[in-house]
């Protein structure tokens, strides 16, 4: 039996949506047991897809199905009194409590934080929101797109001369969620000092901004304000991307020297004796005429040839890929990265692995519950609820 | 104040964004980092930069390198706070014992070089583990250790596109593209850091240490794993959406007053729907039945953005910003540097923190969005000027005296012009 390294930690998931979710997930997948609690609609990421064969089902959405795996599923309405009472005993178990519910609603639903410290003195509250519970954003309401924008990733994305463009699916959601499992592992760390546990507060718009290499310090140490360049690079070329007969490679020639071997591999050596593209600054300023004479070069090859070539010549080069390149990557075929989930309602599908792997203390694959799936071994073997009192809980929508 | 990892001491030979952000978060939280860094290596290099250079890049002080740009860098110092920093040369097998003699005394070795260095060196994990049993260490190469691709030159620009993010993102016509920042970078960063503490947890339950194989393109895929699953149910090939969203509308970003502003909206229901109505002065199309409900306003979307773009244009996207979200609308202006720095929000949040430098002067910094209930975080020191601690390190932890200094000096293991 392999080690697991947050054996004993046990999570409750009152999280909506994507980033307690994955805050979750990678705490479930080392080791900790998390339990997933949803209202009896489910959790919305259920109706959202792809679904398997495109029909929605509460129980094939690929979101929920991905957020989800190796946690315990419970559901539980707490706006109801049983419900709260439940949460109640739920809670008093727990190592680490991950919501997004926010202040307001969590005083409806019973749910402070301070409550929730007297029930439990050990407890680890992670509260995950968009702007955190202070200041004049405060109330406003977060999304993906709202969070890409305030957080200065769209500013810098797309072309110059038209609208910025997001990223893909939620990130920063996914960026919220890291940083909850950060916060939740360090309050681990504190509590065994001091035997009480606390809460954590981690903002979306506060994490994407501090999430930039050189954004902020080029305004505040030289009055620059970025802009975005499309697929180009603000301070050499060329680091773009270069279409190629089936496909793109994303050239990332940031060094003199490797810029100068790019140009002897493809035989247009002779662009070097040229003024206009003597080093990276100059490329970048001519960007338009260095690209319009090596791209043919690009368009008569497969990208796959290009980027081997690159590589053999030390040239940082990268592939742009679909999600069914992947599938067939050799890199990740022969790390064994990808892992098949087998799933009552979908059964078996293709899902990243480990996003890390530990030598001790493995990764673990496993699947996402389906909705109240453990309802019986949670809320009736371990809180004692006997099975016509499930009954009657479900009859009335608790659970 | 006893913090998370106080009394961790981690070893960080790493360089440009990933490795020293998974640091210095990990510092953040209380852990003593002592930066491994090597003359001529990208991150530090002693050489003088032009000031045409450095007044393009922006990222020295009004433009001025000085006579030490390598402690000037307000990226590095940006990224290095909290940190100390020794000069220890690996190549010369002087200083390669200095840093075993480091690990006998250390809890973590953390390192993204590619994966030959280490190993080259008789420093990967099956060495130094002799050395210390206990040893945590992370290794976070571009592509991974082992594999077809391991000694592949990556960057974060590279890597982004080919773990799968750019074939999801572009304009309806126009695509693929790249994210704006080298997002590989902070992605591996927070599953490194996420890493150390789930390693830290687990050998203060055991004493086992043990290794950490991080691959930042693998990290990366694990932040669009719905999009492989939802090819697997579907059969589909997942592209991009612009700035749509698969069932939201209106969703998107338009031109507000002014150059080049936008506004982002992203509508998620009827309601929001009908307050975005009322604010713009269109009461009416809350009863239009091409946008009477989420399916028909999806639908409906060019007109959407049409009329939107309508109103935005002008308007300040700030106070666009503002009326939308007090009416409940999800609506976020697209910000630059400049309005981030001085976002009220953030401000008042106390986000940004202000740290003396002893090279660079005072500026402000992002601080780490993770807020403690019983914890008081902040710079405890500024990021190290180079070498700044080779006396406090090899002296007073290692035991060492001023001779033996002078001497590895001389023997090229450590670089002495420190300060």
């Amino acid at each position: 039996m392999t080690a697991r390294a947050l054996e004993g930690i046990s999570v409750l998931d009152l999280s909506e949506y994507v980033a307690g979710a994955y805050c979750g997930k990678l705490l479930g997948e080392f080791g900790a047991e998390v339990i997933k609690v949803e209202n009896p609609e489910g959790d919305r990421a259920r109706r959202e897809g792809p679904f398997l064969n495109k029909v929605p089902h509460q129980e094939t959405s690929a979101l929920f199905a991905y957020l989800n795996t190796n946690k315990l599923g419970i559901t539980v309405d707490c706006r109801k009194k049983s419900g709260q009472k439940i949460l109640r005993e739920l809670v008093s178990r727990a190592d680490i409590l991950v919501e997004n519910f926010g202040p307001q609603l969590r005083e409806r639903l019973g749910l402070s934080l301070e409550i929730m410290h007297e029930w439990n003195s050990r407890l680890i509250t992670v509260s995950i929101s968009y702007f955190g519970e202070t200041g004049p954003y405060a109330r406003f309401r977060g999304t993906p797109l709202v969070a890409y924008a305030l957080g200065g990733y769209m500013y810098l994305t797309g072309e110059p001369d038209r609208e910025p463009l997001q990223g893909p699916g939620p990130q920063p959601e996914y960026l919220g969620g890291l940083h909850g499992a950060i916060g939740a592992l360090a309050s681990l760390c504190s509590r065994e000092h001091t035997g009480v546990g606390q809460h954590v507060e981690v903002p979306i718009f506060e994490a994407m901004v501090s999430l930039h290499q050189f954004t902020i310090v080029r305004y505040n140490y030289g009055g620059i304000i970025q802009k975005r360049l499309g697929n180009r690079y603000a301070w050499t070329h060329p680091i773009t991307l270069y279409a190629c007969q089936d496909g793109y490679v994303a050239m990332s020639a940031s060094a003199e020297d490797q810029a100068q071997r790019l140009m002897y591999m493809i035989g247009m050596e002779s662009l070097l004796e040229d003024p206009r593209f003597a080093d990276g600054l100059h490329r970048l300023a001519n960007a338009d005429a260095f690209d319009a004479l090596v791209e043919p070069w690009f368009r008569e090859r497969s990208k796959e040839e290009v980027f081997h070539l690159c590589q053999e010549w030390r040239i940082p080069c990268g592939l742009v890929t679909t999600a069914e390149d992947l599938l067939h990557d050799p890199q990740y075929l022969a790390r064994e990265y990808w892992v098949q989930v087998e799933h009552p309602a979908t059964g078996v599908v293709t899902f990243p692995g480990a996003p890390f792997r530990m030598s001790e203390t493995p990764w673990l694959a496993g699947r996402a519950p389906l909705l109240g799936e453990h309802n019986q071994m949670i809320l009736g073997e371990r809180l004692g609820y006997s099975m016509p009192d499930l009954v009657r809980l479900r009859q009335d929508g608790v659970i | 104040m006893v913090l998370p990892l106080t009394g961790v001491r981690i070893l960080d030979l790493s360089r440009v964004w990933s490795g020293p952000l998974a640091t210095r978060i990990l510092a953040d939280l209380g852990a003593e980092v002592i930066k491994i860094e090597v003359g001529g290596q990208a991150d530090r290099s002693k050489t003088a930069i032009p000031e045409a250079v450095a007044k393009m890049m922006g990222t020295f002080p009004n433009g001025i390198p000085g006579d030490q740009p390598w402690n000037r860098n307000g990226t590095s110092i940006d990224f290095n706070r909290n940190k100390m920093s020794v000069t220890i040369n690996l190549t010369s097998s002087g200083g390669r014992d200095l840093f075993r003699r480091l690990v006998a005394i250390g809890d973590v070795v953390l390192e993204n070089y590619s994966p030959r260095v280490m190993r080259n060196f008789g420093l990967d994990y099956a060495a130094l583990r002799e050395i210390n049993p206990h040893l945590i260490m992370v290794s976070m190469p571009g592509y991974g250790m082992d594999g077809p691709y391991r000694d592949y030159v990556a960057y974060g620009t590279s890597l982004e596109p080919q773990a799968g993010f750019s074939g999801l993102m572009g304009y309806p016509d126009k695509g693929p593209y790249k994210l704006g920042v080298a997002y590989p970078d902070p992605v591996a960063a927070l599953h490194a850091a996420a890493a150390v503490l789930i390693a830290y947890w687990h050998r203060q339950k055991t004493g086992q240490g043990q290794y950490i194989d991080l691959s930042q393109m693998e990290a990366a895929t694990a932040l669009i794993g719905e999009f492989i699953v939802g090819y697997g149910l579907t059969g589909e090939v997942p592209s991009s959406l612009g700035n749509r969203h698969p069932y939201m509308a209106p969703h998107g970003c338009y031109p507000c007053q002014g150059e080049d502003r936008w506004l982002v909206i992203s509508v998620g229901s009827d309601e929001e729907w009908c307050a975005l109505c009322r604010v713009i002065g269109r009461p009416e199309l809350a009863a239009d039945e091409r946008f009477a409900d989420q399916l028909n306003r999806w639908h409906h979307q060019d007109d959407l953005d049409e009329i939107i773009s309508a109103w935005t244009q002008n308007i300040d996207h700030r106070v666009a910003m503002r009326i939308l979200q007090d009416a409940g609308v999800a609506a976020g202006a697209v910000l630059d540097a400049e309005e981030m720095a001085h976002d009220e929000h953030l401000a008042e949040r106390g986000f940004f923190w202000e740290i003396p430098h002893p090279a660079a002067g005072t500026f402000s910094y992002p601080g780490l969005p993770i807020r403690f209930s019983s914890l008081a975080l902040g710079a405890r020191l500024p990021a190290p000027l180079l070498g700044e601690h080779n006396e406090h390190v090899f002296i007073d932890l290692l035991g060492l005296s001023r001779e033996d200094l002078a001497d590895l000096g001389h023997e090229g293991a450590i670089d002495l012009v420190s300060a």
